[in-house]
C-alpha cells in the first residue's frame, strides 16, 4: 500500500468536511472523528476496495447521526463566512456568498447529495453506495435540494439591493454549452 | 417540476431517452455530466424553455459551487488531526500486510464468508489462522469489532430472556454454559448471540456499562485436532494462563480452560481488561 495514501486524502477529506458543515472547525472535529472512527473500524474496511469512498461513508453517517433531531435551519455567520472566502472565486462575490448560505440552509441529507454530485463529481450510483441509500433516493434528494437552491437564489438576487444588471453578463457557459 | 415519485421510481438514467418529455432525472444527469455523449446531445435538442432555464441554472450553481471549493483553503493540519491520520495509515498498513502473508486476507472479507461458508477452518488448513488459541482469539476480536457498535441488534437474545438464552446456546455449544455476573464491575449483561467458529458454534455474550463502553465474552470449543497436523497431541487445546492480544483497537484476554476457549474482548486499557476477566474466570471455575 502506498505510504501516504491516507495523508494524501486529508486535505480533500477536510475541504469537503468545510462545505459539509459550513464552519471551519466543525469541519476540523468532523474529520477527525472520521479518522478515528476508521481507526476502530478498519477490521470492517475490505482491503482492496475504494479508501476515499469508505472515509466518505464514515464521515456522512457522523455527520448525519450528528445532525439528526437538528433544526434544518443553520445560521451561517456571514461575517466570518466573508472574511474566510478567497477574493479571487470567478462568480460575484455576493453570488458566492448567497450560495454558501443556501448550501447551509439545506437539509444535511440533501446537502451531501449535492456536493458529492457537483464538488466530488461522484456517479449517482457511487454516491448511493457512499450514503447507503438507493439511486432513486439520492435522485429524489439532489432535485429537492436544486430545486430549492433555485428558490433561494432567486429571491436572494431579487432582494439584494442595487444588483448589477446581469452578473453573469457575457459567460453564461452553460446556456452556451446547450445550443 | 415532475412529481418527486417519478423520480424516486426510476433509477439512474441510461441511455435510452423516453420517448416523451425529458424526466427530472435526465436534466440533472446533463447538468453533471453523466450522461453518454450522443444522449447528451439529444436531450440538449430537446429542452423547452422551462427545462433550458432549470438546466442554466443548475450548471451555474454547479459551478459556483465547484469553485467555491477549489478555492478554500483549509489551512494547516491541526496536530491533532495528523496524529488520527498516521495511526489510520499505520493500520492500513498493518492489514496490508497480513494481506499479503495470506492469513486473514481482508478480515472482514473472511467473516462475511463466514456466514456463507460456516467458516470452514478445517478445510482452509490449520495454516489460514495460526494455532487454535490464536484463531480462536482473532475471531473473538473480530466478532467484537463486528457487533460492538451495532445500534439496533447488538444481541440475538437480550438478556430479559436470560434463561432461554443461557439454554439455547447451551444446547448448541454441546456444554452447560454460565453467564457471568459482571455488574461489580460495572457491566451489564445485554444478551448474546451464535455465531460460527472454527470449530463450531461459537456464543458470544455482550455487556455495557454506564458509559457506553461494551466488552465481549466469546465462548467456544478449542479443538486440538487443527494443531494436529503440526504435531500436537490430539486432544483437547491445552489449558492456558491468560493471554493478551491486540488486534486494531480490540483487546482481548483469553485462555483455554478443559477445551473449551474464552476470550473477553474491549476497547479498555489492559489493567481494566484484565480485572473483568479475572472476575470472569472466577466466577467460571466456581461453576
Amino acid at each position: 500500500m502506498d505510504r501516504a495514501q491516507v495523508l494524501d486524502q486529508l486535505p480533500g477529506l477536510r475541504r469537503y468536511a468545510r462545505m459539509l458543515t459550513g464552519d471551519r472547525w466543525a469541519a476540523d472535529d468532523l474529520v477527525q472523528d472520521t479518522l478515528e472512527r476508521a481507526c476502530r473500524k478498519w477490521l470492517l474496511w475490505r482491503s482492496g476496495t475504494d479508501l476515499r469512498a469508505w472515509l466518505f461513508t464514515l464521515m456522512h453517517n457522523l455527520y448525519l447521526n450528528q445532525r439528526r433531531g437538528m433544526a434544518a435551519l443553520q445560521v451561517l455567520d456571514l461575517h466570518d463566512a466573508a472574511a474566510e472566502l478567497p477574493a479571487a472565486v470567478p462568480t460575484g462575490h455576493d453570488t458566492v456568498l448567497d450560495l454558501e448560505r443556501c448550501l447551509q440552509r439545506l437539509p444535511a441529507d440533501q446537502r451531501a447529495v449535492l456536493l458529492l454530485v457537483t464538488v466530488e463529481d461522484m456517479a449517482y450510483a457511487e454516491v448511493a453506495r457512499v450514503l447507503q441509500v438507493p439511486v432513486g433516493t439520492v435522485m429524489s434528494r439532489l432535485s429537492r435540494a436544486r430545486a430549492r437552491m433555485r428558490d433561494w437564489m432567486e429571491e436572494a438576487s431579487s432582494a439584494r439591493p442595487a444588483p448589477p444588471p446581469s452578473p453573469q453578463a457575457g459567460t453564461p457557459p452553460a446556456l452556451r454549452r446547450l445550443k | 417540476m415532475k412529481s418527486e415519485r417519478s423520480v424516486m421510481t426510476r433509477t439512474a438514467p441510461s441511455a435510452p431517452l423516453p420517448e416523451k418529455d425529458l424526466d427530472d432525472a435526465h436534466l440533472h444527469a446533463l447538468v453533471d455530466g453523466q450522461l453518454p455523449p450522443a444522449a447528451a446531445d439529444a436531450a440538449r435538442a430537446r429542452l423547452d424553455a422551462d427545462a433550458l432555464g432549470r438546466v442554466a441554472d443548475w450548471q451555474r450553481h454547479r459551478d459556483g459551487l465547484r469553485a467555491l471549493h477549489a478555492a478554500l483553503d483549509p489551512g494547516e493540519v491541526p496536530p491533532a488531526l495528523h496524529q488520527a491520520a498516521e495511526r489510520l495509515q499505520g493500520q492500513h498498513e498493518r492489514q496490508a500486510r497480513q494481506a499479503r502473508w495470506g492469513r486473514w486476507g481482508g478480515i472482514a472479507a473472511g467473516w462475511m464468508l463466514a456466514f456463507g461458508l460456516g467458516w470452514g477452518l478445517h478445510g482452509h488448513g490449520s495454516g489460514d489462522a495460526g494455532a487454535p488459541p490464536m484463531a480462536f482469539v482473532r475471531q473473538a476480536a473480530v466478532a467484537h469489532a463486528v457487533f460492538q457498535p451495532e445500534q439496533r441488534h447488538p444481541v440475538e437474545v437480550t438478556a430479559a430472556q436470560q434463561d432461554h438464552l443461557v439454554q439455547w446456546l447451551s444446547k448448541r455449544l454441546g456444554r452447560p454454559l454460565a453467564v457471568p455476573l459482571l455488574s461489580a464491575q460495572g457491566f451489564d449483561l445485554m444478551g448474546g448471540r451464535l455465531l460460527p467458529g472454527g470449530d463450531g458454534a461459537r456464543a458470544q455474550f455482550m455487556y455495557q456499562n454506564a458509559q457506553g463502553q461494551r466488552i465481549t465474552l466469546y465462548v467456544g470449543m478449542v479443538d486440538a485436532d487443527a494443531g494436529a497436523d503440526r504435531g500436537a497431541t490430539p486432544q483437547r487445546a491445552a489449558e492456558t494462563a491468560f493471554q493478551f492480544h491486540e488486534e486494531g483497537a480490540v483487546s482481548s484476554f483469553y485462555w483455554v480452560d478443559q477445551g473449551f476457549g474464552y476470550a473477553l474482548s474491549g476497547e479498555l486499557p489492559r489493567a481494566a481488561l484484565l480485572a473483568v476477566a479475572t472476575a470472569v474466570h472466577q466466577q467460571l471455575v466456581k461453576h
